[in-house]
């Protein structure tokens, strides 16, 4: 080694220490910041735990379980049409979408169907409750980003929406009015008309919010690249819904799948969107709003008269066996799992809700984010607490 | 142009096919480490693999299958509840129950067995797999097979007692810390149900004007 190479070294050597020294010298403590568990941002009690170094994230964690219900063990002491009570808990903003794959789950297993009716009717409160859902959440984004107009107006057109499905089924929140073999009663007279009404309006709602929020600079400058969820990371960790269909995976369970419900008896589109940002996720979830009332629309065209209820024993046993159905609910796939072993209540349920899923990502998300887009990037998930601890 | 062009029964008739293809697929990948399948033509399909083999079969199903989305993980217990439906008289004698453990699907020798869904987002066909967990209640970890395995492994850690090999962070996420028991058991009991016992249907009273009244009833 000649005398330059070694001296260089040397400074080289130097230098590196030079700067360890300063890095050590400027270093600052990280910082705990803990959002919630009650936060305006988490949707009832969901808490944050994020370490902070200056603005940015260095690790995060949700801590999940603040209401935790237990109903995986409690319908293991409820009979079959008892649990439907139950499960309308879970999402709380799209019950009645809840009801329907255990019902469906529970009908497969005793090899019954919903005659056509009530399989058409069932398709439409499933899409009402997805734009009662999904529509407030195009308001509650505004909310978390800033913008207080548009969570009024969400709130004053959920309200059509609410009053059709308490007209129907006696019940804003909680309908429980999915019965195995069908549904509990018929629509009422001039329902169909008034949805028509109703989807009009919430068409409307679609296009405001479009200009009012989706067109706003700040809107965009606030959740465009931001949160980027790749394809692969998405499917890997089990993402449903729009935030798997705003990574470009091209899935509707609704589309993709064979169950007895009439969405094939409409025509519609499922949204995709290639860049798996928090804007991707927002904007598919728009458009999804638009196209469920377009399936409203025309399955009120197209009722099928007769029964809404086939003919089931009084007493209901399910035979022995185990089924899973899932179907695209407004948070994503939601999914039963039931083991019946003959009796009046299942053995087993496994309830896989799409929150939990969407939101167990978020650590992986979340590293390296600064601190205001942490509510953006929950927002866009879009989770909701009851469908995370079941 | 709807998306649903397809009938549901040519459909049906399709995914049976690939659903005994996905049976023969497993098993050339993973031998006799695929111990027994169930399938339901046109609905669904079980797979039960041995215990050893249960995250070699996560590989092969992710990477030779295509079965890139992770639907859920979750065990089931297979001993009858010895509480029954919770509805006992707390002052008669205590129930005669059959406790024979009966597996569901694909069978099994053990009370515990560990349960998860995998799908395919291209083909939209998932497969359920099935293992049975040995008396150590020791199972590998997913988690490096499906990165989402992470909160399911620690819930079912939870509930049922199962502890993952290779998981890095089994905490409680619904309990307190120090919570003794595991909730999802069947011997474990729904203390709502045994500090206040379930009125049943004995306890419910006629309605006002219904029944026998004659004003009222149907």
């Amino acid at each position: 080694m000649t005398m330059t190479d070694e001296r260089r070294q040397l400074s080289y050597i130097a230098a590196q220490a030079a700067d360890a020294r300063v890095n050590v010298e400027l270093e600052t403590e990280g910082m705990t910041l803990n959002i919630g568990p009650q936060h305006p941002a988490t949707h009832g009690t969901l808490r944050i735990i994020a370490r902070l170094d200056g603005e940015q994230v260095v690790w995060a964690e949700p801590s999940a379980g603040y209401m935790h219900r237990g109903y995986e063990k409690l319908t293991e002491v409820r009979t079959f049409p008892q649990v439907t009570a139950l499960i309308n808990r879970i999402d709380w903003l799209g019950s009645f979408a809840n009801e329907v794959p255990f019902i469906l789950a529970a009908e497969q297993l005793m090899e019954i169907e919903a005659p056509p009716r009530a399989q058409h009717i069932r398709t439409i409160l499933f899409e009402l409750s997805r734009i009662a859902n999904v529509g407030l959440f195009l308001g509650d984004l505004g909310v978390q980003l800033g913008a207080i107009t548009p969570v009024f107006l969400a709130f004053r057109d959920r309200e059509y929406v609410l009053n059709l499905i308490e007209a129907a089924t006696g019940g804003r929140f909680h309908p429980n009015f999915d019965r195995i073999g069908g549904l509990k009663d018929d629509l009422p007279k001039g329902w169909v008309e008034d949805t028509k009404a109703a989807m009009h309006k919430l068409r409307n709602f679609c296009d405001e919010m479009e200009d009012l929020l989706f067109g706003n600079e700040i809107f965009q400058s606030r959740t465009r690249g931001i949160g980027i969820i790749p394809k692969e990371v998405a499917l890997q960790y089990g993402l449903s819904g729009a935030n798997l269909r705003a990574s470009g995976v091209d899935w509707d369970l609704r589309r993709d799948q064979t169950l007895p419900m009439a969405w094939n008896k409409a025509d519609w589109k499922v949204w995709t969107h290639p860049d798996g940002d928090c804007f991707a996720r927002c904007w598919v979830r728009l458009q999804e709003v638009r196209e469920s009332t377009k399936i409203v629309d025309q399955l009120c065209d197209s009722i099928p008269s007769g029964p809404v209820m086939a003919k089931v024993p009084r007493i209901i046993k399910v035979p022995e066996g185990e089924a899973w159905v899932s179907t695209e609910n407004p948070l994503g796939e939601m999914g039963y799992y039931v083991v019946s072993k003959g009796d009046l209540g299942p053995f087993r349920v496994k309830i896989r809700s799409a929150s939990f899923n969407n939101i167990s990502i978020t650590p992986w998300l979340l590293k390296g984010v600064l601190v205001p887009d942490i509510i953006t990037i929950l927002a866009s998930l879009y989770f909701i607490l009851g469908d995370i601890d079941r | 142009m709807s998306p649903l062009s397809s009938t549901g029964e040519t459909q049906a008739l399709a995914s049976d096919h690939l659903r005994e293809g996905i049976i023969d697929r497993l098993r050339s990948e993973i031998g006799d480490a695929l111990v027994d399948s169930h399938l339901v033509p046109g609905r669904d399909v079980w797979v039960r693999v041995r215990t050893d083999a249960w995250r070699t079969a996560g590989i092969a199903l992710r990477d030779r299958l295509g079965m890139d989305y992770f639907c859920f993980l979750s065990a089931i217990d297979w001993m009858p509840s010895p509480f029954g439906k919770g509805e006992d008289d707390p002052t008669a004698e205590p129930a005669e129950r059959d406790d024979t453990i009966r597996q569901g699907y694909t069978g099994g020798e053990t009370r515990f067995q560990l349960l998860a869904r995998v799908v395919s987002s291209s083909q939209h066909i998932g497969v359920n797999i099935k293992a049975d967990v040995p008396d150590s209640m020791v199972m590998e970890s997913w988690l490096p097979v499906y990165a989402g395995a992470n909160w399911h492994e620690r819930e079912a850690w939870e509930m049922f007692g199962i502890s993952f090999a290779g998981h890095p962070d089994l905490r409680n996420m619904y309990l307190p810390t120090d919570f003794e028991g595991h909730p999802m058991r069947k011997d474990f009991p729904l203390l709502a149900r045994i500090v206040k016992p379930w009125p049943g249907i004995a306890d419910v009273e006629p309605m006002p004007g219904g029944g026998d009244d004659e004003e009222g009833g149907e």
